[in-house]
């Protein structure tokens, strides 16, 4: 498929890599916001380990003068301060790409950077031995030239020493956190992007932080200045600005937040979580906020456990509040008997799923869509619950909003499964609309004095929900129990009871089923009138896939995508409409038995043949995709199983 | 309006064992409630599994039956979200020192205001006898195949280390003496616990009424010499605060641990401490969010006209714009 276009104007995919604690994060962060500024869309992943300090960790920007939506594989552009970096990254750098480097890393042996695994740092010198290059970092510097990569040898020391003499401060250490904003301004220099921008980012990144951010603006101009006068070597792609619409610069993490916080949740509970915490800490940070004639604040707790934050979680949703609690997969298995109460009891409490690598602790900081059909059956006994699952960070904002409207709507609990990689993607799109989504109650009492005694929280009704009343609401008096129940929520086993209550629970999720609106559960997206390809996933599989299929468009291979955007109720006629008419399906998830498939096929009847998985922990690049649908394409027989394995 | 006993019982069929001390707990509760002069609208009962947990149906308030050793997490959730609400948690032994002990520990360092009474009877009556964690090494409660493997705990030094700022214990056939130690709990403000001594009369064949009575035991004019006494009627004070000195802190402590584990013979019941001038999470909540207390979580409006969001989006997300009109 080419190089996806990169190595052009405005098409460069920077990276930068540094020891987890090193500044990567808040480099990556001030250069797209750099390159947002300069009106480029920006797509960018983080990778790192479940570390403090010391070991590995990456972020890479793709930059596009159009929206883009996944990551791709090849680098244009490597920016780095350690050696480890270069070792690990500088193979994934394209022929013509740049490659910043501390020179004082030089002489490191690869043998001896034993932050990486053994059998990674023996294969990366086999090759250069291979090719007859040293066995250190100046290897890889003299292999990276040969392949026609420019490089760009900076002593980030002696800048943080002219820094420091500028501003007169005798404490070099107190300078070293400005590493990362070097960084990202030799890269900015170098790609020809104008140190306003630079300038910009930092103060916008550090907000009133007056002397962090002189400290730091005057480091980027003495390496703006370096840059211009030391490499004057042109590169052959360069940022150009150019006039873009109104955007906001966000992550999956601080989207959901948002959208709870718009969606009127004033109550979150969690117990610290890998990849779920950023979202509390979001919200705890902006918890006393502004709200139309006056002001509001959210309540975030920090709970003992996860057993503590769903049941608090649901203590607070009986008083009115509408509450939630986030979490990743450990987490969710601890709230699964709270999950169970919340069921019977019909108690609307949502749930955010961060799914990463399982089972077990299994790889925290990683990403995985394995948690699917956990999500739709975790606990013992029978439920309703409504489980849906965000494609991407726009979505994440408004099905958090969605959750808390079904989970009142039908007195439930809902499941919001977002994936570690669309979690810790950081990314530019338009604004969010807080209006876009009404608030929505469903069945909630407003007392008027006019109920009928006695009240029954538990009502048998038609549609299977009935009036709530909150704790303290004079003339609602009402009991809840985890036992089954009568309708004044009292300790019932009689059979007949049993049989009706069961089947007035189960009931809402039909009701439900029949209320939503067909866009909230599935998407389809294809302009073809007739399709050779149906690809279909869920998640954050949906930015590579829109990508793919603008390449296969180009080729002449008409496809379409249908999104499952609702697990639960899960749109069975909807679905079965679309593939019992495809000519060929893919399925395509980020987990090994390709969860949504056996959904699909128990909730269907339809066995999808042709699957694409991945596993490894990484999320899916568009030159892997691509080069794995090309292959179904060509022969579906053949390729029933296609493992993707790329990232580093 | 005067409550009655009437008023806040329901009239379903009570299924505890006859003798059980659950009848005292219950009927203390009850009779506080209607003592206090609270509004009964706003008292919310949570209690977790076993045999205590059915209190809340035969008491007639809210009453939220929760999960095996989760009352106090369901508890503290409501009062969090709606500080107006008058919150008396109920646990078990097992329930609240066993499977639930996490939450008893991390409540007592938010000392949230709120009431939290155990139905202390040393056994998991419900599941028919094994050992709670209150039951002394070595004893044999009646359905035991051997004899008590493990330690008990002492829950009164336990909510003292943890933060709990009132500590109380009472026995459930003294239903006077509970009653009023249930009113002060309630009135206190922080978290309180009353642990109440409880004998099972079907599995906890050694703590028995007749055994905490002193039946066994009786004096010259052949009367029986209780174990339980009122540690406050012989003049123990359990007011500390933080303004007292260090010694006189000291003292007390030293004191509540040696009479929290007085046993056999003597048995003290009685308020162990009570400390009024520490923050309660709400205070440190208003700290922060100085709305709090009069627009707590379930009191705040959402939504506005068209049920559209009253929330300012474009400052929350302020520090997300890529603003670049300066450039």
């Amino acid at each position: 498929m080419g190089d996806c276009d990169l190595s052009d104007t405005n098409r460069i995919n920077w990276k930068i890599g540094g020891a987890q604690g090193s500044g990567v994060d808040s480099s990556a962060r001030i250069f797209s916001r750099a390159c947002a500024l300069a009106g480029l869309w920006v797509y960018g992943t983080r990778e790192y380990y479940s570390n403090i300090k010391g070991l590995h960790s990456y972020f890479e920007v793709r930059l596009s003068p159009t929206p883009v939506n996944c990551k791709v594989d090849g680098v244009t552009f490597l920016a780095s301060f350690d050696a480890e970096t270069l070792i690990r990254h500088a193979e994934t750098v394209e022929n013509s790409g740049a490659i910043i480097y501390n020179n004082t890393v030089l002489q490191t042996p690869i043998e001896k950077v034993d932050t990486i695994n053994m059998e990674v740092r023996q294969r990366v010198i086999r090759r250069l031995e291979s090719g007859g290059f040293t066995p250190d970092v100046a290897g890889i510097i003299k292999e990276a030239e040969g392949r026609g990569i420019h490089i760009y040898p900076v002593q980030y020391d002696d800048i943080i020493g002219q820094t420091a003499k500028k501003l007169g401060e005798t404490q070099l250490s107190r300078l070293n956190k400005i590493i990362n904003v070097l960084a990202a301004s030799f890269s900015g220099a170098l790609l020809g992007l104008d140190r306003s921008y630079m300038f910009k980012a930092i103060e916008q990144t550090f907000a009133s932080k007056q002397k962090i951010i002189q400290m730091n603006v005057e480091g980027a101009a003495i390496a703006y200045d370096f840059t211009e006068n030391n490499f004057k070597e042109k590169l052959p792609y360069s940022i150009v600005p150019i006039k873009n619409s109104e955007r906001i610069y966000i992550s999956g993490n601080e989207a959901v937040a948002l959208g709870k916080l718009v969606g009127g949740c004033r109550v979150q509970t969690y117990y610290p979580i890998t990849p779920a915490s950023d979202e509390s800490e979001f919200l705890e940070a902006h918890e006393y906020f502004n709200v139309s004639g006056g002001k509001g604040s959210i309540l975030v707790v920090q709970t003992e456990d996860e057993i503590a934050a769903i049941t608090m979680a649901t203590g607070a949703a009986l008083t009115g509040a509408r509450a939630g609690t986030s979490t990743s997969g450990p987490g969710f298995s601890l709230m699964v008997e709270g999950m169970g109460w919340a069921g019977i009891n019909e108690v609307p409490v949502v749930i955010t799923l961060y799914s990463r690598g399982g089972p077990s602790t299994g790889m925290p900081t990683r990403t995985e869509q394995g948690d699917l059909k956990f999500a739709l059956n975790a606990s013992h006994g029978e439920f309703p619950r409504i489980v849906i699952c965000s494609g991407d960070v726009k979505e994440c904002f408004y099905d958090a909003i969605r959750a808390f409207n079904y989970a009142e709507r039908y007195q439930l609990p809902v499941i919001h499964i977002v994936d570690k990689g669309l979690a810790n993607c950081n990314v530019t799109i338009t604004p969010l609309d807080a209006s876009a989504i009404p608030i929505e109650r469903g069945k909630l009492i407003t007392p008027d004095g006019q109920h009928q005694q006695p009240y029954k929280r538990f009502l048998f009704t038609e549609d299977g929900v009935s009036e709530r009343a909150v704790l303290g609401m004079p003339g609602y008096r009402f009991w809840n129990t985890g036992d089954e129940h009568d309708e004044m929520g009292h300790i019932n086993e009689e059979p007949d009871n049993r049989v009706r209550m069961m089947d007035k629970r189960m009931r809402k999720l039909e009701t439900a089923d029949k209320e939503i609106p067909v866009e909230e559960k599935i998407a389809i997206f294809s302009d073809q009138k007739s399709v050779d390809l149906t690809i279909v996933s869920w998640g954050s599989s949906k930015g590579a896939i829109l990508e793919v299929m603008e390449l296969l468009k180009k080729e002449g291979v008409a496809a379409e995508f249908l999104q499952i955007r609702t697990a639960s109720p899960f749109p069975v006629e909807q679905v079965k409409k679309y593939l019992s008419r495809a000519k060929l399906i893919v399925d395509v998830e980020q987990n090994y038995s390709a969860q949504m498939a056996k959904v699909i096929a128990e909730k269907t009847g339809i066995m999808i043949e042709n699957v694409i998985v991945k596993y490894n922990g990484r999320p899916i690049s568009l030159n892997e995709l691509y080069q794995a649908i090309k292959l179904v394409i060509s022969a579906p027989r053949k390729n029933r199983r296609v493992v993707l394995t790329h990232g580093a | 309006m005067v409550l009655k006993l009437t008023d806040v019982r329901t009239d379903l069929f009570n299924d505890w064992c006859p003798g059980c001390g659950d009848f005292g707990i219950e009927a203390s509760l009850q009779l506080a409630l209607t003592e206090m002069g609270i509004d009964i609208d706003k008292v919310v009962l949570f209690s977790g599994i076993g045999c205590h947990g059915k209190i809340v149906h035969w008491t007639n308030t809210f009453g939220i039956h929760t999960l095996h050793g989760r009352t106090l997490a369901f508890a503290q959730g409501a009062k969090l979200a709606n500080p107006g609400l008058e919150v008396i948690a109920l646990g078990g032994d097992g329930d609240g020192f066993g499977i639930g002990a996490g939450h008893f520990v991390h409540a007592g360092r938010r000392n949230i205001d709120m009431t939290y009474i155990v139905h202390d009877n040393g056994v998991y009556g419900l599941t028919k006898g094994q050992a709670s964690p209150t039951q002394r090494l070595g004893e044999q409660t009646k359905s035991l195949p051997q004899p008590n493997i493990n330690s008990g705990i002492n829950p009164i030094l336990l909510a003292l280390s943890t933060g709990y700022t009132f500590i109380a214990r009472s026995y459930a056939f003294n239903t006077r003496h509970l009653k009023e130690t249930i009113k002060k709990a309630v009135s206190h403000n922080g978290l309180a616990l009353v642990d109440v001594l409880q004998p099972c009369p079907t599995y906890n064949d050694i703590e028995t009424k007749a055994w905490y009575d002193g039946e066994d035991r009786r004096d010259a004019s052949g009367k029986a010499v209780p174990r339980i006494y009122d540690v406050n009627s012989q003049g123990y004070d359990p007011v500390v605060t933080s303004k007292m000195p260090q010694e006189d802190f000291d003292r007390k402590i030293e004191q509540i641990f040696r009479l929290s584990n007085e046993w056999g013979n003597k048995i003290p019941i009685g308020v162990f401490y009570q400390e009024e001038d520490r923050p309660t999470y709400a205070d440190r909540i208003l700290q922060r969010i100085p709305t709090y207390v009069e627009m707590p979580p379930a009191k705040q409006d959402i939504f506005g006209t068209d049920n559209k969001s009253v929330v300012d989006l474009a400052e929350l997300s302020r520090e997300l714009a890529i603003d670049a009109t300066e450039i």
